[in-house]
């Protein structure tokens, strides 16, 4: 009893902490971890030196290059987009501003196969704009302008819904401040917006950059799967995995743990250091 | 500066804002918006500011219509309610802004700049600091960095948004006179947002008593204290008991309190008796005393009339004694308004 | 009053014209990143939606209805939405324990976990996929162990719901955490000083409050469930009628150039989408009738 009573009213007994701590680490564990150490674990079953070999080989460097070509056009293109619209709709009141927002939020809902297909009717040989594409022997579905369409696709959403709220909540004050001080809008937007901006906007420019460089099922749609140029890592390591190179498939999946591992470990650290800037729900 | 505003209407959504607004300032005067939130006040201070743009109307600077001319074109200096300050820029930095985004020849040198910013500093009593970051200051340094920041621009008029509303009572206190010494100082036509009368009597040289989006009353504090022209008013500034009652042959009665209501028609109508406005008077009528209690130099007296209405008096500490038991009182004055 | 001080001013001026495109906002820059949001938008996101309705009713309606709903399909469909469903029922449970154990309970290694929750958004879904694989097989980590018992984890709708688990864990957690973490803890105390017991106020104060949370997260993992593609294939065995999911009918229709039955598989998937996205929405301004 006197035990019990010093239990504050908000908290749990221990027995019970202790369970709900247990029964969370144990399913995290097998869900999460697990999978993590598998792929770290196959990839090396045959020594460094067979993995190192996988990862070296021309068509995985190919596989590197393509996705750092992606994410260097797809990321900034919408960390553009995402501060264009956050401008827009954060700092300005208009009808129908709920409604953009679940327009600009759409593409996580839907399907990556659709994302990729969408395309694929436009800018494939039977598409809207096949036959004037192949007139002018310009290339989108099977090629680089595709694989770059679908990726932006997919992370379309990812710095504007993390800046929107950021952005409505500090309100319009420091920029009505700034206007009615004689700045114009850029000016504004440089010295007063950006700087506080600046860490949600890195926190949506991480997450998209992880989905940029690791989608699959889009770019799958719209790459055609041509080996050494078509190819980004996750297709590759899919075709690896395919082929029964399982060392080959998991060394290249091992980089892109690695990936995710440094995105994990960098979001933590700006959430730690900036902690009004919140995960808002990525995908 | 002069400035008028003419008829000027805003509406959000279905919900108006200000309603017909005419309103005159004169040059150099202190002016206060003072009502309930939702009243429209800060709509008016942001329509006068170029924040804000009216749907009809006209706003005229020294005569000059700048109802849509934009903040900056107007040269107001603004005080957001809550600073608004850039946090990652020192107080130096914030208050030297409005210097640094000029561009040209009106852009003064960075000598100039500092001295304008020193200058600035001491006015607001702020030497010394201009290295903080805002984050490193009191919420009563906050306020002064702001206004400093609102002057430096040498504005034409000076606006400010509920400025004490997020400070405490000293502090209050202590700014208020700190503005009215700040615009003696300047001579800048200044007006001001805000909910609290005292403030607003205490600091303005007139009041502009706002509800529901319309002005109800503008004049000095004496008139809008002593001479309210609407029951709003009336309830709004100034401590008042408020009767229910009817007005018949030129008077109005509620229960035993009986009051003269000279040119009203008859009909229901609204009584208000401030409390140091009720007097000991044996011809008067008869309420209890429940309790008295000490404020400062006054006791307030809280009685209940036969007929049960409750009244608040207010006498002075010499006269508390005889507010005890069964009384007999009287309103020496009292604001009759038709229903 | 006001009247005569308005009429004792100077004589007003003609009014300023009101400017063409009318002001909105003190603050610059609307028209210009409206127009390019706009403008993004439509040729990113919305016409290439388009595209796809309008391919799909390329078809005669009853064209249209055999395809979307031909024997093959309504099996796809039954698996994705399942395993959907499952998976999301499954990430209920556990991520409201994970995220009542984050924001509620110090534990050593908590920053780490709090990180890990977010590993299947960082993960690109390939690697998972092979990973999970890997680990269900039969013969693999965790189906070695299955297998005796008679369970097979892989290669069969078993499977892909653990896929959909290991996508779907975020969404849950991140959807309750901040509703938990906002949660005034004085309303607990306030239940607890009237005689409720700890579970009582979990049950009947604590819960019922999350709700709104849990259920957009619900909805938000099986959104992405229905919708997801690269870590479900490398386990699912994709047997047509068994382990085929609707996104893989998709590719293999299009590998086969029936573009048109292609688009209306998506057309039915977007339209599922959009119907969780509407319920999503509902929910939080459900929830929002609170505050």
């Amino acid at each position: 009893m006197a035990a019990a009573s010093h239990r504050r009213a908000t908290d749990d007994p221990a027995w019970a902490k202790a369970l709900v701590i247990g029964i969370v680490l144990a399913f995290l564990a097998l869900v999460l971890v697990l999978p993590l150490a598998a792929v770290f674990v196959e990839a090396l079953r045959k020594g460094l030196d067979a993995a190192v070999a996988a990862v070296r080989a021309p068509d995985a460097l190919a596989a590197v290059r393509l996705t750092l070509i992606t994410a260097a056009i797809a990321v900034p293109f919408n960390a553009a987009f995402g501060l264009c619209a956050a401008w827009a709709i954060a700092k300005h009141d208009f009808k129908g501003k709920a409604l953009l927002i679940t327009l600009i939020d759409l593409p996580f809902s839907v399907s990556p196969v659709v994302a990729g297909l969408i395309y694929v009717l436009i800018f494939g040989l039977q598409g809207w704009f096949g036959d004037w594409l192949v007139e002018r022997d310009l290339k989108i579905i099977f090629a680089l302008p595709g694989i770059v369409l679908a990726t932006v696709f997919v992370t379309f959403p990812f710095v504007a819904r993390e800046l929107i709220p950021l952005m409505q909540e500090q309100g319009t004050s420091e920029e009505e401040a700034a206007v009615s001080m004689g700045a114009g809008g850029l000016y504004t937007f440089w010295r007063v917006t950006a700087p506080n901006v600046r860490w949600g906007l890195m926190y949506g420019v991480l997450l998209c950059n992880a989905r940029a460089m690791g989608e699959f099922g889009a770019v799958s749609v719209v790459s055609g799967h041509i080996r050494g140029l078509t190819n980004t890592m996750p297709l590759h390591v899919e075709i690896l995995y395919n082929e029964y190179d399982f060392v080959g498939a998991f060394a290249v999946a091992a980089l892109l743990c690695l990936l995710a591992v440094v995105t994990l470990i960098l979001k933590t650290a700006l959430e730690v250091a900036q902690p009004h800037v919140r995960g808002r729900g990525g995908h | 500066m002069t400035i008028s505003i003419r008829s000027v209407e805003k509406t959000f959504g279905r919900y108006p804002a200000l309603n017909k607004v005419d309103l005159e300032i004169a040059d150099g005067e202190l002016l206060a918006l003072l009502g309930p939130s939702g009243s429209g006040k800060t709509t008016l201070l942001r329509a006068i500011a170029g924040l804000e743009f009216p749907d009809a109307g006209q706003v005229l600077f020294d005569g000059v219509d700048v109802t849509f001319a934009s903040a900056a074109d107007r040269r107001v200096g603004f005080v957001f309610q809550q600073y608004a300050l850039f946090k990652h820029m020192t107080v130096a930095k914030n208050i030297a802004f409005g210097l640094d985004v000029r561009k040209g020849k009106d852009k003064p040198d960075k000598a100039e700049i500092a001295r304008r910013v020193e200058e600035l500093l001491k006015l607001v009593e702020l030497e010394g600091l201009g290295k903080r970051y805002p984050s490193q200051l009191s919420g009563g340094q906050r306020q002064r960095v702001a206004l400093s920041r609102a002057l430096a621009v040498q504005p034409s008029v000076l606006l400010l948004d509920e400025p004490f509303g997020a400070l405490d009572a000293t502090v209050r206190k202590s700014l208020r006179r700190e503005l009215r010494r700040v615009h003696d100082a300047t001579g800048v036509t200044t007006i001001f947002v805000t909910h609290d009368q005292e403030e607003a009597l205490e600091l303005a040289d007139r009041v502009a008593i706002l509800n529901n989006g319309r002005i109800e009353q503008i004049g000095t504090p004496d008139q809008v204290h002593d001479q309210p022209s609407t029951a709003f008013v009336c309830g709004f500034v100034g401590e008042a008991n408020r009767f229910e009652g009817q007005v018949s042959n030129g008077r109005f009665s509620a229960g035993v309190l009986g009051l003269p209501a000279t040119g009203l028609r008859d009909g229901a109508a609204t009584a208000y008796v401030r409390p140091h406005d009720f007097a000991l008077d044996d011809s008067g009528f008869e309420a209890r005393v429940e309790r008295a209690h000490v404020q400062g130099p006054l006791t307030t007296v809280n009685a209940v009339t036969p007929d049960g209405r409750r009244l608040e008096i207010s006498a002075s500490r010499a006269e508390a004694a005889r507010f005890a038991g069964t009384i007999r009182i009287a309103a020496r004055k009292a604001h009759v308004y038709a229903a | 009053m006001t009247t005569a001080d308005a009429a004792s001013g100077p004589a007003a001026p003609p009014p300023a014209r009101r400017p063409f495109l009318r002001r909105r906002s003190a603050i610059p820059g609307f028209g210009l990143t409206m127009g390019v949001t706009l403008s993004v938008l439509s040729l990113i996101v919305l016409i290439p939606l388009a595209a796809v309705v309008l391919k799909a009713a390329h078809q005669s309606p009853a064209e249209f209805w055999a395809v979307a709903t031909s024997r093959r399909a309504m099996a796809a469909y039954r698996l994705t939405f399942g395993a959907a469903f499952v998976a999301a029922a499954i990430n209920s449970v556990f991520g409201v324990l994970t995220a009542w154990a984050l924001v509620r309970y110090d534990f050593p290694g908590k920053t780490i976990v709090n990180a890990l929750v977010d590993l299947p958004f960082a993960l690109p879904t390939a690697v998972a996929g092979i990973a999970l694989a890997t680990l269900y097989a039969p013969t693999g980590w965790v189906g070695q162990f299955l297998t005796p018992l008679g369970i097979k984890a892989a290669y069969n709708p078993v499977g892909v719901t653990i896929a959909l688990t290991f996508i779907g864990l975020p969404f849950v957690v991140r959807a309750i955490e901040p509703v938990l973490r906002d949660a005034a803890e004085d309303v607990e105390e306030a239940a607890a000083s009237l005689g409720a017991t700890r579970l009582d106020t979990i049950l009947r104060i604590v819960l019922p409050a999350l709700a709104p949370a849990w259920l957009t997260g619900f909805a938000m993992a099986f959104a992405r469930g229905v919708g997801e593609y690269g870590s479900v294939i490398f386990i699912a065995g994709n047997m047509p009628y068994k382990s085929e999911i609707a996104p893989l009918l998709i590719i293999i229709q299009l590998e086969q150039f029936e573009y048109a039955r292609a688009a209306t598989i998506a057309v039915v998937m977007l339209t599922v989408s959009f119907t969780m996205l509407l319920i999503i929405n509902a929910v939080q301004a459900w929830a929002r009738r609170f505050d």
